[in-house]
């Protein structure tokens, strides 16, 4: 058990140290989301209309999905073939799946947190419960990258890799994304936080379903 | 006529779950009227999706343990019977739900659930299809399937009892249990969750047959 902790550790210090050096996939993902909310601000802004706090969180959590999709589908096809092989013989699989896993999970952090800020600059802020809110944002962005990760690595089995990423990963995240939207909803009107905790008890179990899911299937995955 | 009991069974059970379903009597109830019979069709039918679609599941991981691509057929095979269930379950159900609730669609969060559900079999099915490679395409497939599956109950299960359903036995509405389900309900309720599920598995074997004879054909050519 100790030796997959450290495993994990050595691997995200890897992935983060790779992706520091180059900052593609950093970059190019913060750029998506930006200009995603640039242009849906300047859709909405035609008729200087106010967004009703719905359409804000729901346009708000569509951008973060779209986002998380992309992200999340580099996962796997990033690094050369042959590394591969490479890890195969160095650590377990298990290590492998829960350390991108962690890795996706910082990266759609850092994203998220800054996808909201510009979000909130240019279309608004009607959040009434901002640590509520702060709170549903960082779950999100654990839960896509969970219920993502074992889809990215299916998707990149096979050939035609983008569609696929999209038509498989797109109902994998439908019960969560439901949930966040309640929660986040919630957050937005202000309710006491109590009423909230059936939707993040959900959102927690998903996760551990799917997390543990991959964990078991990774293998399987890793060796064809 | 060896081992045809079940086909025979299957067969009993569904004229008799067409015919009793339709002519026997049922409880007389508000708004249901003569709808009600359509828990004959609908529900079982739903019922007979899941049970086969936890076969699908249950071949995969066999498939997973013994590299066997005859279990990897069988799963397919009982997802595309699962889908053939699942829309058959939709259509009723909003036939159903024209005549109850008013509309074919009410943004039930079940029929948001079950469409949710068969998106995810339909992309099994495209999954299944890119690939070349026999064995690589019966081993992500089956990952997939069992992911799927994990992802499905909570879905169609768990999320609709958490918020305000129309359907009965969520959203604290009562179930059928408790007020109209009575025996007479039953007396063809249960045999038609056996019989639908048992011709969904023959259909399965049909395909399964097929699918093998037209594998032996093209390694013949």
């Amino acid at each position: 058990m100790k030796s997959i902790f450290s495993e994990i550790n050595v691997l995200v210090r890897k992935e983060v140290a790779l992706e520091w050096r180059e900052r593609s996939n950093l970059n190019g993902l913060l750029l998506y989301t930006i200009s995603t909310i640039f242009v849906c601000y300047l859709s909405f802004n035609q008729r200087r209309v106010e967004l009703s706090p719905i359409t804000w969180n729901t346009l708000f959590w569509i951008i973060q999905l779209f986002t998380a999709l992309n992200g999340a589908s580099k996962s796997f096809t990033q690094e050369a073939g042959g590394r591969h092989f490479y890890y195969y013989q160095l650590v377990s699989p298990q290590s492998i799946i829960l350390s991108k896993i962690v890795y996706n999970a910082l990266l759609m952090l850092l994203v998220a947190f800054l996808g909201l800020g510009v979000y909130s600059i240019v279309l608004g802020n009607p959040i009434q419960d901002p640590w509520m809110f702060t709170a549903c944002v960082g779950l999100g962005a654990i839960g896509f990258s969970s219920s993502l990760t074992m889809v990215a690595g299916i998707a990149s089995k096979a050939q035609g890799n983008n569609t696929l990423m999209a038509i498989l990963g797109l109902p994998a995240i439908l019960p969560m994304i439901l949930m966040l939207i309640k929660a986040s909803k919630n957050a937005i009107d202000g309710l006491a936080r109590s009423q909230t905790l059936d939707e993040i008890m959900i959102i927690l179990a998903i996760d551990i379903i799917v997390i543990t899911v991959s964990y078991l299937l990774f293998p399987y995955l890793w060796r064809s | 006529m060896k081992g045809a009991w079940w086909k025979i069974t299957a067969l009993v059970l569904m004229a008799y779950t067409i015919i009793g379903g339709l002519l026997l009597e049922v409880p007389r109830l508000d708004i249901l009227n003569e709808t009600i019979r359509n828990l004959y069709f609908h529900v079982p039918m739903w019922f007979g999706m899941i049970i086969v679609l936890l076969a699908s599941m249950v071949y995969s991981i066999k498939y997973l343990k013994s590299q066997d691509l005859k279990h990897d057929l069988w799963a397919a095979e009982l997802a595309n019977t699962g889908i053939l269930f699942g829309i058959l379950g939709i259509v009723t159900g909003m036939i159903w739900a024209k005549f109850t609730w008013g509309a074919y669609w009410s943004g039930d969060p079940k029929q948001n659930g079950a469409a949710g559900g068969l998106m995810f079999y339909f992309a099994y099915v495209i999954l299944r299809g890119s690939f070349k490679d026999e064995e690589q395409k019966a081993r992500i497939s089956a990952i997939f399937n069992i992911f799927a599956f994990a992802i499905f109950i909570p879905l169609i299960f768990v999320l609709p009892r958490l918020t305000d359903s129309l359907h009965p036995g969520n959203g604290g509405n009562p179930g059928f249990n408790a007020y109209d389900l009575d025996s007479k309900l039953r007396l063809v309720f249960y045999p038609a969750i056996i019989g639908w599920t048992l011709l969904g598995v023959w259909f399965t074997s049909l395909n399964v047959r097929m699918r093998t004879v037209e594998n032996q054909l093209l390694e013949n050519e």
